[in-house]
C-alpha cells in the first residue's frame, strides 16, 4: 500500500536498526507518548531492534484511557435520559465508568450510536429533530478541530438539538506534568506525529530546553519509529536536547493553520482531570463562551448531578496500577492484576479496554500464553 | 508524582446480566453465551461436537445439518444480498462438514410496511443462488412481526447435506505437522458491509466475496485429499476461526502474517480505521487443514476453481498445546499471541 509499505520495507528498517545499534554505547529511557506509537512498537515487534538498551516507557497518549471516570460517568447518566442520542467513537463504548460501560446502557435502552466523525453526529442531529443529540467529544488536538467544525457549522445551521460534552484533551500540558514529577525516568522523548500535524511543534521547544531532553516528533510506521528513535538516542549520546521534527512528510513547524484556527475559535483552555492522574493545570479544552449554547455540561446543568447517586459505587479495586501506568511509572505486566483479574473482556483500568492503552496493547502482542512480553521492563 | 501517591483506581464493571451486541460477534461473548447458556442446557454428543454443523448418521451415510440466520443491514450490498448470504452461508456451513448439500428451508421473519417488491426480489436472489449451488428451497415459514420490531426482514435458513469426506473432517482431525490453507484475501465481506451502511466518509469499490464455496471443497475430496479439517471465515474473521479451532484441537497454530493476503483496498479501509483485517468477516473463504505431504496437490485443486483460485499455504500445525494457542509471525519475523476479541471490533479514534 502507498504511502505505508515504503515505511514497513525489513531491508531499510533492519539497516536503520543496525545504525541505531552502533551508536548505542549505554542504556536509555525513552518514552512514546501516543498509544498508537505503543500499539505499533507491539504489533511490529520492534522491540528485538532496541538490544534491550533502550527503555521505552508508554505515555498517556490515550484519550480514551485517560478520560475521567466521573465524566464517562455524567455521560451515562445523559445517555439514560429520555430523547437523547448519544453519539461516541466506537473505542469509547467498553470504557468503564464507575459502574457500567456504555454497551451495557445500549443495552438496557439507551440510544447511543457509534460515529466516526463529528459531522455524524450533526447529520444524527439534523435528522432528529424532536431528539436531543449530545456528542460525547474526546480525543487529543487531533480530533478536537473536527469536533469545532462541528460546533461552527450548527451555530450556522442554527441547529438546537446538538450538543458537546467536550473531554478534549491537551498533550503538552500533560509532558509537563509528568517531567515535574519527582519519580519520572524520562531522557527523551517521542512526541505524538499527529498531535504535532495539527499544532506543530514550537510549543515543545521550551519543554526540551527546561527539562534539558531531546523531543523528536515520530510517526507511526516501523521506519518512523526507529528512526525516532535513532535520532533521540544521537542526541542522547552527544548530551543534546533538542526539538527535532522526523515526521516531515506531515508535520510542519506550525501545525495545520485551519485546525488550530478551528480549536482557537471553539475552545478555551481549562484545568482537566485525567483518569489515573489527576488534574493537570491547562490540559483540557472547554467550549467558550460563544458557544456556550452547544456545551451539555451547561445545557443539561450536569454540574449539579451528583452520578454517584444515579450509579452507587462498588467496591474499588485497588490492585489496578492504570495511574502508574498511564505515567510511566510502571510497567502493565508488573501489575499483578495483568493478564489475570484484569483483560480485555474484564477491564479493571481503562488501559485495558482501549486498543490504543498500553495493557491492552500488551496482552494482545504478548508472545505465548505464559506472558513472556515484548518490550522488557 | 510517584505511584504511592495515587489513589485512583477502577472499580469493576458488572458483570453482564443483558444481551449486549458483543454476544452476537462471533468472539468470546458469544462464545460464553453457547458455553454458559446453550451447551449446558442442550448437551448430546452430537452437539457437543460444536462443528459448523452436525454429523448424523442415518443407515450407512451420514448427513450433515447445519442452521444460521441473517439479520445483515444493509439487506442490498456490492456483491449480493440477504437472499443470495442466507443461501451461501448454509451451503458452506454444509461443505465446511466435508458435506455435498441437498436441501435448504427457509424461514423469513418480515416487519410490517417492508416493500413486497423487495421481499420479491430477494426471493427471486435466493432461488437463483439455489438454483446456482445445485440444491433446492424444500420447505418454510413465514412471521410478521409489528412496525419497529425487526429491520425490514430476517431470514433463517437449515440445510441437510450428505457426507461424502472418507475422513473425518473435525477440528479433533487436526494433527501436528498439517499444512493450514487460505482460500483466497482476506476482509472483503466485513469491509463492503461498513462501506455499504453509508458510515464511512469515503467511497470504495469493494465488492464482498459471498460465494458458493462447496464446489472446490467436494472437488477437494472427489479428488481423494486427506483433508482434516475445513472451516469458512465468517464472523470474527480468519483470526477467531484458527484460534477456535486451536482451542477444541489443543494445538498451536503458526500463522506466517507475510502469507496472508489482503487488499490493497481493504487494508487502506482497516488502516483509517484502526481495524485488524485478521479479525473481518468473510463470506467466501476458508481455510483447509491437510496432510504436509498433500499441501502442493490440494492448491492446484483449490487454484483451478476461481472462488479459490489465489489459495495458498499461510501456516503449520504445531505440537500440542493445552489451551489451543494460535501465533503470527509478522514481516519482522517476531510473534505475537492472536487472542479472540470480547465482541465486535471498534474503530479506533485516531
Amino acid at each position: 500500500m502507498k504511502f505505508v509499505d515504503e515505511y514497513r520495507n525489513t531491508k531499510v528498517v533492519e539497516q536503520l536498526a543496525n545504525a541505531l545499534s552502533n551508536q548505542l554505547t549505554k542504556n536509555w529511557v525513552i518514552m512514546e507518548i501516543c498509544g498508537g506509537q505503543t500499539n505499533a512498537f507491539l504489533r511490529f515487534g520492534l522491540d528485538q531492534f532496541l538490544q534491550g538498551k533502550i527503555e521505552l516507557i508508554h505515555g498517556p497518549g490515550c484519550p480514551v484511557c485517560v478520560t475521567a471516570v466521573d465524566t464517562i460517568d455524567k455521560i451515562l447518566y445523559l445517555a439514560m435520559q429520555p430523547d437523547i442520542i448519544l453519539c461516541t467513537f466506537g473505542d469509547m463504548m467498553r470504557v468503564p465508568g464507575s459502574r457500567y460501560d456504555l454497551w451495557t446502557v445500549k443495552a438496557s435502552g439507551a440510544d447511543i450510536r457509534v460515529i466516526y466523525a463529528p459531522m455524524d453526529a450533526l447529520a444524527i442531529a439534523r435528522q432528529n429533530p424532536d431528539k436531543k443529540i449530545i456528542l460525547f467529544a474526546i480525543g487529543f488536538e487531533t480530533t478536537a478541530p473536527a469536533t469545532a467544525l462541528s460546533i461552527i457549522v450548527a451555530k450556522k445551521e442554527k441547529i438546537k438539538n446538538f450538543f458537546i460534552l467536550s473531554a478534549h484533551v491537551k498533550v503538552p500540558a500533560a509532558l509537563k506534568h509528568i517531567l515535574n514529577s519527582p519519580g519520572h525516568r524520562l531522557q527523551g522523548i517521542l512526541a505524538a506525529g499527529h498531535v504535532c500535524t495539527v499544532m506543530g511543534y514550537q510549543e515543545y521547544k521550551p519543554i526540551a530546553s527546561k527539562y534539558g531532553i531531546p523531543i523528536t516528533v515520530t510517526g507511526f510506521e516501523p521506519f518512523d519509529l526507529l528512526y525516532g528513535i535513532y535520532r533521540c538516542v544521537y542526541q542522547l549520546e552527544n548530551g543534546m536536547c533538542e526539538v527535532e521534527n522526523n515526521y516531515s512528510r506531515v508535520v510542519k513547524e506550525e501545525g495545520n493553520h485551519a485546525a488550530r484556527q478551528l480549536i482557537e475559535e471553539v475552545y478555551v483552555t481549562i484545568p482537566q482531570r485525567w483518569r489515573g492522574i489527576g488534574e493537570i493545570p491547562d490540559s483540557g479544552l472547554d467550549l467558550s463562551k460563544e458557544y456556550s449554547d452547544f456545551d451539555a455540561k451547561k445545557h443539561f446543568k450536569l454540574e449539579s448531578i451528583q452520578t454517584s447517586n444515579q450509579l452507587p459505587q462498588l467496591a474499588t479495586d485497588s490492585i489496578c496500577i492504570a495511574g502508574a501506568i498511564l505515567q510511566g511509572i510502571q510497567k502493565p505486566f508488573q501489575c499483578p492484576a495483568f493478564a489475570k483479574e484484569c483483560t480485555p473482556d474484564h477491564p479493571l483500568g481503562a488501559p485495558m479496554v482501549s486498543s490504543e492503552g498500553a495493557c491492552a496493547a500488551y496482552y494482545r502482542y504478548r508472545k505465548s500464553q505464559n506472558f513472556e512480553l515484548t518490550g522488557k521492563g | 508524582m510517584a505511584s504511592s501517591e495515587f489513589t485512583w483506581s477502577c472499580s469493576v464493571p458488572n458483570a453482564t446480566k443483558v444481551i449486549q451486541m458483543g454476544h452476537g460477534g462471533g468472539g468470546r461473548l458469544t462464545h460464553q453465551l453457547i458455553d454458559r447458556i446453550f451447551q449446558p442446557v442442550f448437551s448430546n454428543p452430537l452437539l457437543n461436537a460444536q462443528h459448523d454443523g452436525a454429523i448424523l448418521p442415518f443407515g450407512n451415510i451420514e448427513l450433515a445439518f447445519s442452521t444460521d440466520s441473517y439479520v445483515v443491514q444493509p439487506l442490498f450490498f456490492p456483491g449480493g444480498d440477504i437472499g443470495s448470504l442466507s443461501i451461501h452461508g448454509t451451503v458452506n456451513d454444509l461443505a465446511m462438514c466435508g458435506a455435498k448439500p441437498l436441501y435448504l428451508s427457509a424461514s423469513f421473519i418480515l416487519e410490517e410496511g417492508f416493500a413486497l417488491d423487495q421481499l420479491q426480489k430477494i426471493t427471486e436472489s435466493m432461488q437463483r443462488t439455489a438454483l446456482a449451488t445445485g440444491i433446492n428451497i424444500v420447505t418454510g415459514d413465514t412471521k410478521v412481526v409489528d412496525r419497529g420490531h425487526g429491520d425490514g426482514l430476517y431470514i433463517t435458513t437449515s440445510g441437510i447435506g450428505q457426507i461424502v469426506s472418507k475422513f473425518p473432517i473435525s477440528p479433533m482431525s487436526i494433527q501436528p505437522g498439517d499444512a493450514i490453507l487460505l482460500s483466497g484475501d482476506i476482509g472483503r465481506h466485513g469491509v463492503t458491509i461498513l462501506a455499504a451502511r453509508g458510515q464511512l466518509s469515503f467511497e470504495t469499490d469493494l465488492i464482498s466475496d459471498c460465494a458458493d464455496l462447496s464446489r472446490p471443497v467436494l472437488a477437494l475430496l472427489q479428488a481423494g485429499i486427506e483433508v482434516h479439517c475445513l472451516r469458512d471465515l465468517t464472523r470474527g474473521g480468519l483470526a477467531t476461526a484458527a484460534i477456535e479451532l486451536s482451542q477444541k484441537s489443543h494445538l498451536h497454530f503458526l500463522l506466517d502474517e507475510k502469507s496472508i493476503e489482503v487488499g490493497e483496498d481493504v487494508q487502506s479501509c482497516c488502516e483509517l480505521l484502526g481495524l485488524n483485517p485478521l479479525y473481518i468477516a468473510n463470506e467466501g473463504r476458508f481455510i483447509c487443514f491437510v496432510k504436509a505431504e498433500e499441501c502442493e496437490k490440494a492448491i492446484s485443486i483449490l487454484q483451478s476453481h476461481p472462488v479459490s483460485a489465489r489459495t495458498h499455504r499461510i501456516g503449520t500445525v504445531r505440537e500440542h498445546h493445552p489451551n489451543g494457542l494460535v501465533t503470527a509471525k509478522g514481516i519482522f519475523n517476531s510473534e505475537k499471541v492472536l487472542d479472540m476479541l470480547s465482541g465486535e471490533q471498534l474503530p479506533r479514534i485516531c
